[in-house]
């Protein structure tokens, strides 16, 4: 591995932060996402067994990348990956039953993530270990930024709370829809829609000020 | 065991660089998987047991009101006996004791179809009396607002804390509930509440007649 | 207690794996804009989980009573073992038909909707005609859903939509109408 400047470092833990954020802008992991962030609680739970797994796989699959037969790769990143899941759901289960209640076989599902999978391949596997998991942290770090926002827009509209304190008082009418699952795609689809407003707006405002010096 | 997926591929090299190497590190791969994974379980299992058996006891207590120690019982060819711990769970009642060791009454889980999945629950029964005592649903995805009020609606569990089970339970709308064995519905949550009673009734006709007063 | 014609209906219509369990999602979205190729997956999907659920009931019946905590792990394996296998038959057997799903039968192995129906069909305790049934109604799910998303799809490409809506946001604003509509089919089975 070549030596690296601070800045290189930093620029791998924050790529996944909001430039590649592998939700709003790869639209990767989005059967958990959507499925488990009907509570801000949950989404946290959810991010947090994301960032055990991802983390702990990128870590032994950098380590081990020049041992892995190439051919096999994908089956060794798959048992890998199972058996980190496997160990966060036995530690869920032991730590907290009822959130291991809500998340039930979502916490399995983590293994099909595409978010994980694809990070070890595309990253992982080619990368060393300090940068494989600082790139596996910043990925999660967005993914948890990504379920986190999702999750407390869905439960404050939805239920009037967050983490489950109330908000908005007795007398606020709750959008059941939003915890719903019809909820879940309109939320992340209006989430998208304005980074696409933002994004047009800016290289609106940038064609504008290039056009008045040219 | 294949390579089963190539995501993003098109490493193929074409010779095949030892079949034993790639059998080799499945295996081990494999092999270090299963053991950290006997590890966690090992070490989490006695935890996740010990939750399991607070959170039915406090359910138990709960249905049976002033119980204080529970015991699991099972049939055996149309007789109670004490359920070993073979006995399947869904085989199972729990007889609920007061301090002095005297029977209060049963706690029976029971299970069927909601308005939109599967519920369960469990509830009371003083044989004594031929009385439902207490009722607490365990598990449903019933329309968060609307449905899940069996479970958060204080006068509609109410319902069950003093309720006849002669000759059956039925549902009365719109509370003109006057007699012994009768269930207000939840306005706007009609299915939800008839389903709730529909399980009553059905694990009624498996259990009742085999617990008389013991 | 688990009649078929329940799971049937639950699986396939009020409880749709992928419009209300979001299982699925990457070919929802991704492989959703041609309707012939649509249809064709769902029915690649079918059969994939049909073969998953047979094996998924023969591990549990079998292997997993003394072992429970490799579930997952022997699920994962089995799945994309069967994947695999499946595929070099179609190979072999139908060229012809390997040629029109063989660039989604590998895709099938990272799909959660396979991995999700072996998962609730434990926890659910099916057994194996339950099982398979649990697999015909969310497989047949999962391609209604896939190719009534298509047909949408390939209207829309026809309409006068804004560009900063078109892609990722506009297929979500629909999967999430059609999941609205899907609501309605709640309490097909119990209204008594």
């Amino acid at each position: 591995m070549a030596e690296r400047d601070g800045g290189d470092i930093y620029r791998e833990f924050a790529k996944g932060l909001w430039k590649e954020n592998p939700v709003f802008v790869q639209v990767l992991g989005m059967c958990p996402m959507l499925a488990v962030t009907n509570s801000a609680i949950n989404a946290v739970a959810m991010a947090a067994a994301t960032m055990f797994v991802l983390v702990g796989s990128s870590f032994l699959v950098s380590l081990l990348r020049k041992v892995i037969p190439k051919q096999v790769r994908i089956s060794t990143y798959i048992i890998i990956i199972a058996t980190f899941v496997t160990l966060a759901d036995f530690t869920l289960q032991a730590l907290s039953p009822s959130v291991h209640k809500e998340l039930g076989a979502f916490i399995a599902l983590i293994v099909v993530n595409c978010l994980i999978l694809g990070r070890q391949e595309a990253f992982a596997s080619r990368n060393g270990v300090l940068l494989s998991v600082l790139d596996a942290l910043g990925m999660s770090f967005g993914f948890a930024i990504a379920l986190l926002c999702l999750g407390s827009l869905r439960e404050i509209l939805g239920s009037g709370s967050i983490f489950g304190f109330s908000l908005c008082g007795p007398h606020f009418e709750p959008w059941v829809v939003m915890i719903l699952p019809p909820g879940g795609f309109f939320m992340l689809g209006a989430i998208l829609l304005f980074f696409g407003w933002w994004k047009e707006m800016k290289a609106k405002r940038r064609d504008s000020v290039t056009g008045r010096v040219a | 065991m294949s390579t089963p997926v190539s995501i993003g591929d098109g490493v193929e090299t074409p010779r095949e660089p030892g079949g034993a190497r790639m059998i080799a590190t499945l295996a081990l791969a494999g092999l270090i998987s299963g053991v950290a994974i006997v590890g966690v379980y090992e070490l989490t299992l006695p935890t996740i047991l010990a939750n399991r058996a607070r959170a039915l006891k406090a359910a138990v207590l709960q249905v049976v009101p002033g119980s204080q120690t529970m015991k699991p019982f099972t049939l055996d060819g149309g007789a109670l006996v004490e359920a070993t711990d073979d006995t399947p769970v869904e085989e199972r009642i729990y007889a609920a004791y007061d301090e002095g060791g005297n029977l209060l009454g049963y706690a029976i889980p029971g299970e069927g179809n909601g308005f939109q999945d599967v519920i369960e629950l469990i509830y009371g029964y003083d044989p004594k009396e031929r009385k439902i005592v207490g009722l607490q649903v365990l598990e449903s995805r019933e329309t968060p607002g609307l449905g899940d009020k069996i479970r958060k609606d204080a006068a509609f569990v109410a319902n069950f804390d003093d309720l006849s089970v002669d000759p059956e339970v039925v549902v009365v709308k719109n509370s003109h509930k006057t007699k012994g064995n009768e269930v207000d519905a939840i306005t706007g949550a009609t299915i939800s509440s008839k389903a709730v009673v529909k399980i009553l009734n059905v694990t009624n006709d498996r259990w009742l007649s085999h617990l008389g007063e013991k | 207690m688990n009649n078929l014609a329940w799971i049937f209906i639950s699986s396939l219509l009020v409880n749709n794996f992928t419009l209300a369990y979001f299982l699925g999602l990457c070919p929802f979205f991704g492989v959703s804009g041609r309707l012939v190729t649509a249809f064709r997956l769902g029915l690649a999907n079918i059969f994939v989980m049909v073969i998953t659920s047979l094996c998924a009931w023969a591990l549990n019946t079998f292997v997993l009573v003394h072992a429970p905590y490799l579930r997952l792990i022997s699920f994962i394996v089995v799945i994309a073992s069967t994947v695999q296998f499946v595929e070099m038959v179609i190979k072999k057997l139908y060229p012809a038909l390997f040629r029109a799903l063989g660039i989604f039968l590998p895709l099938i192995t990272t799909n959660c909707a396979i991995l999700g129906l072996a998962l609730f069909q434990t926890s659910r305790g099916y057994g194996l005609v339950e099982g398979l049934v649990f697999a015909l109604g969310g497989g047949g799910g999962l391609t209604l859903a896939l190719v009534l998303m298509a047909g949408l799809r390939e209207d829309a490409e026809l309409s006068d939509i804004p560009s900063m809506i078109r892609g990722t946001a506009m297929n979500l604003m629909i999967a999430g109408i059609l999941s609205m509509a899907f609501m309605g089919f709640a309490g097909l089975f119990s209204s008594s």
